[in-house]
């Protein structure tokens, strides 16, 4: 096997290993247990009522908003990520590159905060 | 026979009981933390806290543990089933594979991959996936608001964590744990970066969901949040990955800025105290500062969660890369690669 995949095997061992107990546990429970549902204890949580309507809605749009906002800057982490490791090798060349790049995020920040995309009042 | 034995089981085995041996004591420590922070708490609120069950009431989160495992696990009629189970076991899952890669002392390490901080930001990451899950399958109001929010500010608060990961990078040069906590053989970054140790800290104080920003589960409002539709296991299972976090991001803190398993001072009387000791204290340490914060910040607003995450701490943290990355540059302090 590969060096490198070699160094990736515990952490495919540990995975295998902790589903398996996560299922197990949730097995035992409910098998250890005797269930006595009914139709009342199995309703959706309420005050004492039936919920009205489905809760698979309409919810704010602001959610939406800051998930496409996180998409572009948790990409732009990805690409710092090996940036800042090889700094060494690139330099200052390195650093106006990216200095660039960074500016015109900044750019589409101001402009995010501008249109009131950061507001939640 | 004999090749089968040593070169597939036996290592296989070795690892499986390193595994063990890291997971183990994380699971039983949870426990303690438990205690940990309801005695603190209680302390600083003037109460005595649980006492009752064991010496100084030491075993009352086992006695928790065993009479929550015995209740009967509710499925609502209306959740989606395989989902809604999946959920707090995505969960635990992602709080305890992030383990594998933390390192204890020199060396002491389950997996000791070359990216390993990235591994760590990225199963972090993931944490919100059961979150969700358990939001949207449970098919009712309150879980589904408490996720939704708890994913808005986990998402916006991983940036600014993002960016602080990325200048401890810079001053060290390499993606692996290990080389980090070497790097600060001379100071802990805590000192030269200190305003991203901070940034850090409430950084993972939002990421856990945790007080100030517990808004996910702000009793008064939601409930319990993502977790309302949970009972039996099903529940420990969320409130053990919860704990595994907040544990986990100490950790976290302790490697990235102070030092992880390093003594203080590099003489006499704190090199006698071995490394993983050090490191155990640091993550005490920090988990008191949690529990500190806690008894100490009333909750935040939403909006002004959202405020600090994306107008405060991302625009801060964005500013202290490009000026970290110019000081090592043009005073040419940069780790050769």
């Amino acid at each position: 096997m590969d060096d490198l995949l070699r160094e990736y095997l515990p952490i495919m061992i540990f995975i295998g290993l902790v589903v398996v107990l996560g299922v197990v546990f949730i097995a035992a429970s409910f098998f250890a247990v005797e269930q006595h549902p009914d139709a009342e204890k199995l309703s959706t949580y309420e005050c004492g009522f039936e919920p009205f309507e489905d809760t698979r809605s309409r919810f704010d749009v602001r959610f939406y908003l800051v998930a496409l906002l996180f998409i572009i800057f948790d990409l732009e982490v990805a690409f710092l990520f090996p940036w800042a490791v090889t700094l060494g090798d690139t330099g200052v060349f390195g650093f106006w590159s990216m200095f660039i790049f960074l500016g015109v995020l900044t750019v589409g920040f101001v402009y995010e905060w501008k249109k009131g995309a950061l507001e939640w009042e | 026979m004999a090749n089968f034995w040593i070169d597939w089981l036996a290592p296989f085995l070795i690892i499986v009981a390193q595994i063990l041996a890291v997971a183990l004591p994380v699971a039983v420590s949870v426990a303690f933390v438990v205690y940990f922070e309801r005695k603190v708490f209680a302390a600083m609120t003037l109460r005595r806290g649980p006492n009752v069950v064991g010496p100084w009431g030491v075993l009352q989160s086992f006695a928790d543990f065993i009479k929550i495992f015995f209740k009967e696990t509710i499925i609502p009629t209306g959740a989606n089933k395989v989902v809604f189970l999946a959920a707090p076991v995505v969960t635990f899952i992602l709080a305890f594979i992030a383990w594998a890669v933390v390192p204890f002392a020199p060396g002491w390490v389950i997996a000791d991959i070359n990216v390993g901080i990235l591994y760590l930001f990225a199963v972090s990451s993931l944490g919100v996936y059961g979150i969700v899950m358990a939001g949207w399958a449970s098919n009712s109001r309150y879980p589904f608001l408490g996720a939704l929010r708890s994913a808005a500010q986990m998402v916006s608060y991983e940036v600014s964590m993002g960016f602080v990961i990325v200048t401890v990078l810079l001053v060290v040069g390499s993606l692996n744990l290990s080389d980090i906590v070497k790097a600060q053989e001379t100071f802990w970054f805590a000192l030269p970066l200190f305003p991203m140790f901070i940034i850090f800290f409430i950084s993972a104080l939002a990421e856990t969901n945790r007080h100030p920003f517990d808004l996910p589960e702000a009793e008064s409002e939601l409930v319990a949040g993502y977790q309302v539709e949970y009972s039996a296991i099903a529940f420990v299972l969320f409130f053990l990955a919860e704990y595994a976090n907040m544990i986990l991001m100490s950790a976290m803190t302790a490697i990235l800025f102070l030092g992880g398993w390093l003594p203080p001072f590099d003489i006499a009387p704190f090199t006698w105290v071995p490394g993983p000791i050090w490191f155990i204290l640091k993550i005490v340490f920090l988990l008191f500062v949690f529990v500190w914060v806690r008894a100490t910040f009333p909750r935040y607003r939403y909006d002004q969660l959202m405020r600090l995450g994306w107008k405060v701490f991302l625009p801060f943290s964005l500013l202290w890369v490009v000026l970290t990355a110019g000081v090592l540059v043009f005073f040419d302090l940069l780790p050769q690669g």
